[in-house]
């Protein structure tokens, strides 16, 4: 490779250089700073900024000619970028919501912020994934700060259960990948995209590609928490510091997501008949395991870790219609979940009192009463996610659904719709608690990121109805070109 | 004049823009004493309601009723090229609601002066109600049709569980959750057709002829979605519930306006754009309407609850309406648009009776009052007009609506007609022991001795809803003369889409079930 390619290969990964760079700078910044605290304070912001700065760095080069970097092994389309934006973006919320509580939580150390950084570094890798190489590279850069990110609070035995049980898990999730991946390399010949494309692609189905694939497939529904795979997901958002488990439920689920509709759609393409139906098992698993698991929780963070089983399962769905559409509206739907969910956490985390956080649903008692914008954003948050009309979430259901009834799967839009209505039950639950029961205390007034957070959230669920064809532009210029 | 401003929008977003003026306000005055900041709200509700009454109102009268078509068409972009776009009208069939929307609305705000608790989030929720439902009848478009429809429940699942009675939250979840299984089924049939015709537009899909086959499965989704709205036997019990619960201006608002949503949506979608299905399904309908006259009435008949009474009346009542629209003609529809608005009067104003006595001995048992008439004369004077009503009573618009939806069925079928009036026989006779049993006789309850008659605002909200009662009762053509042209057109249409097809039934075979639905995605 000659220096000038190279340099032009590097010069269309700037977000990703950003944040290496700059992971292993605020390391080393954290680690010389005069005192801990401090350190950690302000390589926590340096952080939170240098993600907004990658996203607007993504924000600007989209639009660009989709360019294949390092032999093919990394792809720059606006569909990676668009990916990348929201992931950073969403990583900058975490962050905004994890700085006050680490420090009151006494868990303020610069390595949190370096590993949401390299985290979202390996995020950024798997949504430009070109090559079955790049994809594990990135998901294990991801995955491996994640489960040091789970068990962050290490006094703590949850937390370390649920990182422990998170690696293990984990693991074994990214075997399966990797031999789903020999498998596919095995008989494709290659590890590129392309070259899997022309594999699979010719006459009949190759029993081998497909036995890969499927191992594939289940390797990223793991990382995605789709059901059969996702046991770990309520264990792992309860046990977790409350930021992380915010961060878990927002960027790298798109990422996870975006990743196995690349895979899906680009290499795979000509396979669709045959992956459809193993999408279309997990999604009604994933919506009944979410939808029923969810109805007797009592913590906050373990309805929302099953509120992510079952919007994961809605989001399959869509991706289940193997079409343009269908990635449209999957990234569409992924997009406001991820609006939502960062919302819902602001106000998981507001959940302050005097002697320390609560989490159960019962202590949202009265909200509306105590904290009214409080109690109002959290409505439209749940209502949101839930997939209620007038609120924006109800625009991913939508397009998810009419995406799917396209491809001919009106049966499955109509069993999708029924669970939506067994899992409004919980929502309501959550609302009721905030209307119609007595508060009992008061929560102390969250930290000023966690508040914008919360607040930003619930009033974009209202706010963006009427725009949302902005973000519908956005998302059919993303996907467009990705398995067209 | 009118028609170049964009009015229904004003009428749609306006209590909305009220109820974002009254939280605000609410936050801002934190601080000061809760009685001022009580004050503001109330004051607010009512003076949007009012103004946007008085904006229907002009709506109304610049109404050209001899058009069929849409008016006061409003259109603009929405979600991109897909073929969403925010798209409002109103013709004679939907105008009406507005009105009685907008009508009923500042006399909720009025009837709940006197509540305490958390006022502000109580007109806020009843602001954001208004502009969902007012936003139904305009919505001229599927998806924006289905946000506000949808989204309507919000508010009433918050009106009823927090400033219902005891067992609200039980009845707040049946209600929701109720309707809502009936609307995603509704939602199944939109995004269907939405692909069959490649256009939201309700103005394009009534007369997109979509294959019989496919309306029957069509038909079906809707049907869910109106049937528990309407309400219909069997999938009314959610409205007892509901009623019993709700506090007075949830239940006026209730019984007046959303048990209207289903009729609508009947004779929007249902009737006009699957004909054949809805000709098909006409006997289906037909039984279910007079089960539920028949059997609510005499459920109604022992209940021990005036508010469970006067909501399975309404059952019975709204029986009536879907016997109008599915008989098909001029008269049956007519007439169950007429019942529609009658029915929005008189339950109204029946709930709030109820919430007079209620507000003052804070209990809705039949058994605990008696002998009314001597301590409140002007009460007992608005009952008994209003019970007369409601068991239709030549002279007020009850009886008007009963009678021509009646006269309606009857063109099709005479059993059906002979049914329907067994359910007047009976609405009388659980509407008179009511008022027997709660107005007349001696006060045997000596709790009953302080009781007070009607005061200034109860008198102004029943006087009005009294005047309007027996002015329909004698001059229909108000009400009928708005909507005949629309009417018309609907059921030219309708005609022109079944008969046909009837002759071919009659010739060959009745219609086999549809095929299995995804093979036609």
């Amino acid at each position: 490779m000659s220096a000038s390619s190279l340099l032009n290969d590097l010069s269309l990964m700037i977000p990703e250089l950003m944040l290496a760079v700059g992971a292993l700078a605020f390391l080393m910044l954290g680690v010389y700073w005069k005192n801990e605290e401090g350190g950690a304070r302000l390589v926590m912001r340096l952080a939170t900024l240098l993600l907004i700065a990658a996203a607007a760095v993504a924000v600007f080069t989209a639009g660009e000619e989709p360019a294949s970097l390092f032999g093919g092994a990394f792809a720059v389309d606006n569909f990676a970028l668009y990916a990348k934006t929201v992931v950073f973006l969403a990583a900058a919320a975490a962050l905004l919501l994890a700085s006050k509580y680490l420090e009151t939580e006494k868990l303020s150390k610069p390595e949190f912020p370096v590993l949401v950084l390299l985290a979202a570094l390996g995020m950024s890798f798997m949504v430009s994934a070109d090559d079955l190489i790049t994809l594990y590279l990135g998901l294990e850069l991801q995955s491996l700060s994640l489960y040091i990110l789970a068990a962050f609070n290490r006094d703590s035995l949850r937390a370390s259960e649920a990182g422990l049980k998170y690696f293990v898990l984990g693991a074994l999730s990214s075997g399966l990948l990797l031999y789903g991946s020999s498998l596919v390399y095995g008989f494709a010949g290659t590890t590129e995209f392309a070259g899997i494309a022309v594999a699979a692609g010719e006459e009949g189905t190759n029993i081998g590609l497909l036995f890969g694939l499927v191992f594939v497939i289940s390797g990223l529904a793991f990382k995605i928490s789709a059901a059969p795979f996702h046991m770990w997901t309520p264990d792992v958002y309860e046990g977790a510091p409350t930021p992380v488990a915010a961060f878990f439920a927002t960027a790298p689920k798109l990422a996870a997501m975006a990743l196995l509709a690349r895979v899906l759609m680009e290499p795979f393409a000509s396979m669709v008949d045959d992956w459809r139906q193993v999408i279309i098992v997990l999604a009604l698993l994933s919506m009944a395991f979410g939808a029923f698991g969810a109805l007797m929780q009592t913590n906050i963070k373990r309805l929302m870790g099953y509120s992510s089983i079952g919007n994961v399962g809605y989001a399959l769905v869509g991706l289940a219609a193997g079409t343009q559409l269908g990635l449209w509206s999957v990234l569409l739907y992924m997009t406001l979940y991820v609006i939502g969910v960062a919302g819902a956490f602001g106000v998981i985390l507001s959940m302050r009192r005097a002697e320390g956080m609560v989490e159960r649903i019962e202590d949202l008692a009265g909200l509306a009463q105590t904290r009214p914008a409080l109690g109002w954003a959290m409505t439209a948050l749940m209502f949101s996610i839930g997939g209620m009309p007038f609120l924006v979430g109800f625009f991913g259901k939508l397009f998810v659904f009419y995406a799917a009834a396209s491809a001919g799967l009106v049966w499955l839009v109509v069993v999708a719709l029924l669970f939506s209505a067994v899992s409004m039950a919980y929502y309501l639950k959550v609302v009721k608690v905030i209307w119609f029961d007595e508060p009992e205390g008061e929560f102390q007034p969250a930290p000023t990121g966690v508040a914008f957070v919360s607040r930003a959230a619930g009033l974009a669920t209202v706010v963006l109805v009427p725009f949302v064809a902005i973000l519908l532009a956005q998302v059919i210029r993303a996907g467009t070109g990705i398995g067209g | 004049m009118l028609s170049q401003l964009p009015i229904l929008s004003a009428i749609t977003f306006l209590p909305a823009l009220g109820a974002v003026a009254i939280l605000i306000l609410r936050s801002v005055m934190r601080a000061e004493d809760a009685e001022s900041r009580d004050k503001n709200a109330k004051g607010i509700a009512l003076f949007v309601t009012g103004f946007v009454f008085a904006l229907s109102v002009l709506l109304v009268l610049e109404f050209d009723a001899s058009n069929p078509d849409f008016q006061f068409v409003e259109s603009a972009a929405w979600l991109g090229d897909l073929g969403v776009s925010y798209k409002m009208g109103v013709d004679g069939i939907s105008i009406l609601f507005v009105l009685l929307t907008a009508f009923l609305m500042p006399i909720c705000i009025l009837s709940s002066w006197g509540l305490k608790k958390r006022v502000a989030d109580y007109m806020a929720a009843f602001l954001l109600l208004e502009t969902l439902v007012i936003g139904i009848f305009c919505a001229l478009d599927l998806v924006l049709f289905y946000i506000f429809f949808e989204g309507s429940l919000i508010p009433m699942f918050l009106i009823i569980g927090v400033w219902g009675g005891a067992n609200r939250i039980y009845a707040a979840f049946k209600f929701f959750l109720y309707t809502f299984v009936g609307s995603v089924l509704m939602l199944a049939a939109m995004i269907v057709m939405f692909i069959q015709a490649g256009t939201t537009d309700i103005e394009v899909l009534l007369t997109f002829p979509f294959a019989e086959s496919l309306q029957t499965w069509l038909w079906l989704g809707f049907f869910a979605s109106f049937a528990v709205k309407m309400p219909m036997w069997p999938v009314h019990t959610w409205l007892p519930d509901a009623h019993v619960q709700a506090p007075t201006a949830g239940s006026v608002i209730l019984a007046g306006i959303l048990l209207k949503l289903g009729g609508y949506g009947f004779l929007r979608f249902s009737l006009p754009m699957f004909p054949d299905a809805s000709a098909y399904f006409q006997p289906l309908v037909f039984v279910l309407s007079i089960i539920a006259i028949v059997y609510t009435s005499l459920v109604a008949f022992r209940q021990t609850d005036i508010k469970k009474l006067i909501a399975y009346s309404s059952v019975a009542h709204m029986g009536f309406v879907t016997l109008g629209i599915f008989a098909a003609n001029e008269l049956g529809i007519q007439g169950a648009i007429f019942q529609m608005i009658s029915h929005g009067i008189i339950s109204g104003a029946l709930f709030l009776l109820v919430g007079v006595i209620y507000d003052r001995f804070h209990t809705r048992e039949i058994a605990f009052y008696g002998g009314l008439v001597h301590k409140m004369p002007v009460y007992a004077a608005f009952f008994a007009l209003f019970a007369m009503a409601n068991v239709g009573l030549p002279g007020t618009s009850g009886f008007v609506g009963e009678i021509t939806t009646m006269m309606g069925a009857f063109e099709v079928d005479p059993r059906v007609a002979f049914g329907a009036a067994l359910g007047v026989i009976f609405s009388a006779v659980y509407m008179l022991t009511l008022y027997k049993k709660v107005v007349f006789g001696e006060i045997t309850n000596p709790k009953l001795e302080t009781a007070t008659d009607l005061n200034g605002r109860e008198w102004i909200n029943l006087s009005v809803l009294a005047v309007l009662a027996i002015y329909f009762g004698f001059f229909t053509t108000p009400i009928t003369e708005t909507t005949r042209a629309s009417v018309t057109q609907l059921i030219e249409h309708y005609e022109a889409a079944t008969l046909p097809a009837f002759e071919e039934i009659n010739a060959f075979e009745p219609i086999e079930a549809a095929p299995q639905t995804d093979t036609e995605g």
